[in-house]
């Protein structure tokens, strides 16, 4: 590892103040399970590391009079699973449980599982996050790459497992710092702070100098806003290799709003299939006005996937990915999904 | 800990960790030396204290106060097996992802080697070897009595895990127990009297 310096502020404004010092190159460090590898390695390489693990304010979990439910970034995942207040929002749930690692679960926080690094084996072998350009992908071992979103050079999938259903279920991001808003005077040079639609904070890096997500270096995720779940039925379902804590091949988030029987309006979010969670309106569209069923939930699977672009190696994660979207449907209807 | 009584025919009293003592972690050591006196401990006048090189914390290991020396980088597991003899917690995957590395922090199963020391000052830290002693924890008896394991490469973070586990689920069952676990990795393949090891601390009520 190379060595750097270390500050462990106890407040967002001095969080801020230390990554805002644009002489040194900045990471934002909570339970470590996804930097401390990744620095271990030299494939991040920063002057400072600010841990933000003792800042209160974002280690708080609070049901605001609205119904919406404000997860503070670095509250770790056990404590999430152990609390009340994931009641309602199923898809949430069954993403940090499908984790299924305790030490993982113990030490990550919600935070760092939305903002850590693509699993991509040649990022994490040093070759660029885009791994030289996207040429390493498109002409190398590409079975684990993405099957959407992938004409440009990134041909990762976002690893990320609570982001879709983050995204289905509306969720937004507190981001402070940098340009982020003006400050509560409307000053400028203030801890200016943003709400970012979750779907929105993501993004396809273009080149080198980008990152999966619009946060710049002197911003910090604080909050995950959710709205309340009432009404709405909800579930994640992952195809994964087996037991362990190996992430999905292909993953999906149903978050649907009924009117009796019938589906009023629906988001359905795919994830390990793009660079960035992938919403798929398709299916959402298919759904809407209709009772859920087998066939239907079969057929908005199918309409996810229809302009997929598989890569040399990975055409059978679209049948993943159509049947996650199939079974997350189903499962969020309440119906069994078949499987396990 | 207990030193490792394993010793090779007609080798009655050197053990494998009495050599490396004797040789490369005196000059390890001796380098630690050197480095502190060239600390760089500035303390900014505004704002929060930035630490730069080396510097000496306190850790709460196993109950009992340690002072250590570390940089911002150097990991929980680097402390534990290198300054502080206890080689229980194994360097298996480094990034977490195999739980060879598993203490308990303030009772919760993390991986040393995915935590730095330096932010770890003010934490209840308990390892493997708190486990062990003449009167051995329960998971520990069970492990030697359903031989949960092979190589054992892999059996401090089993051990560790179990016990973290089960004091959240002491009355967890097989299926749960599954599932807890799937943080672990044994290559030996030795899951199946590992399970078998955690039923009966199960059972057995402790």
């Amino acid at each position: 590892m190379k060595n750097f310096e270390y500050a462990a502020p106890t407040t967002e404004s001095e969080a801020l103040q230390l990554l805002g010092d644009s002489s040194v190159s900045t990471e934002i460090l909570a339970g470590g399970t996804d930097l401390v590898g990744l620095m271990k390695k030299m494939i991040v390489t920063p002057d400072r590391v600010v841990n933000i693990l003792g800042i209160p304010s974002l280690r708080t979990l609070e049901r605001r009079v609205d119904g919406q439910l404000w997860i503070g970034a670095a509250v770790t995942l056990d404590t999430l699973l152990d609390s009340p207040y994931l009641a309602g929002y199923d898809a949430v749930t069954q993403a940090i449980r499908g984790i299924n690692s305790m030490q993982f679960q113990c030490q990550g926080t919600i935070g760092g599982e939305i903002c850590q690094r693509p699993q991509c084996w040649f990022f994490r072998g040093g070759r660029g996050l885009l791994g030289e350009g996207g040429q390493a992908a498109a002409n190398g071992d590409n079975r684990y790459h993405a099957i959407f979103g992938n004409d440009g050079p990134a041909k990762f999938v976002h690893s990320s497992r609570i982001a879709p259903a983050l995204i289905a279920l509306g969720a937004a991001v507190r981001v402070i710092g940098g340009a982020a808003g003006r400050g509560p005077d409307g000053a400028d040079g203030e801890v200016g702070e943003r709400l970012v639609p979750i779907a929105e904070f993501f993004q396809t890096p273009r080149h080198e100098r980008q990152r999966e997500t619009i946060l710049a270096p002197n911003q910090l995720v604080t909050h995950i806003v959710l709205p309340s779940p009432a009404g709405i039925a909800n579930a994640t379902y992952e195809v994964r290799h087996g037991e362990g804590p190996d992430y999905p091949l292909a993953a999906a988030s149903a978050a649907l709003r009924m009117d009796g029987e019938r589906v009023a309006d629906a988001r359905i979010v795919m994830g390990q299939v793009a660079p960035t969670p992938w919403n798929t309106v398709a299916a959402a569209a298919l759904l809407r006005g209709r009772s859920i069923d087998e066939t239907v939930a079969e057929a908005a699977g199918q309409a996810a996937v229809a302009d997929a672009t598989p890569l040399s190696q990975n055409a059978y994660k679209v049948q993943l990915a159509k049947v996650a979207v199939k079974r997350a449907i189903l499962a969020a209807a309440g119906h069994p999904t078949g499987g396990f | 800990m207990t030193e490792s009584t394993i010793k090779g025919p007609g080798d009655p009293g050197f053990s494998r960790r009495d050599f490396l003592r004797g040789s490369g972690a005196v000059a390890a050591a001796t380098a630690l030396q050197t480095h502190a006196a060239a600390a760089n401990q500035e303390g900014q006048a505004a704002g929060p204290a930035i630490v730069r090189g080396e510097t000496t914390i306190t850790l709460q290991v196993n109950g009992e106060s340690k002072k250590v020396t570390v940089e911002p980088r150097t990991t929980l597991l680097e402390v534990l097996r290198t300054q502080l003899d206890l080689t229980g917690a194994k360097p298996i995957s480094h990034d977490g992802s195999s739980g060879g590395s598993t203490v308990m922090i303030d009772g919760k199963p993390m991986s040393a080697s995915t935590l730095l020391a330096v932010a770890l000052v003010g934490k209840k830290i308990q390892t493997v070897e708190s486990l062990g002693g003449p009167k051995p924890d329960a998971v520990v008896k069970a492990f030697v009595e359903h031989d949960a394991l092979q190589c054992g490469f892999c059996t401090p973070g089993f051990v560790m895990a179990v016990r973290a586990f089960l004091d959240k689920h002491p009355q967890a069952t097989e299926a749960e127990i599954r599932g807890g676990l799937n943080g672990n990795i044994c290559r030996c393949g030795t899951y199946a009297n590992i399970i078998q090891a955690a039923i009966a601390v199960v059972k057995g009520g402790k």
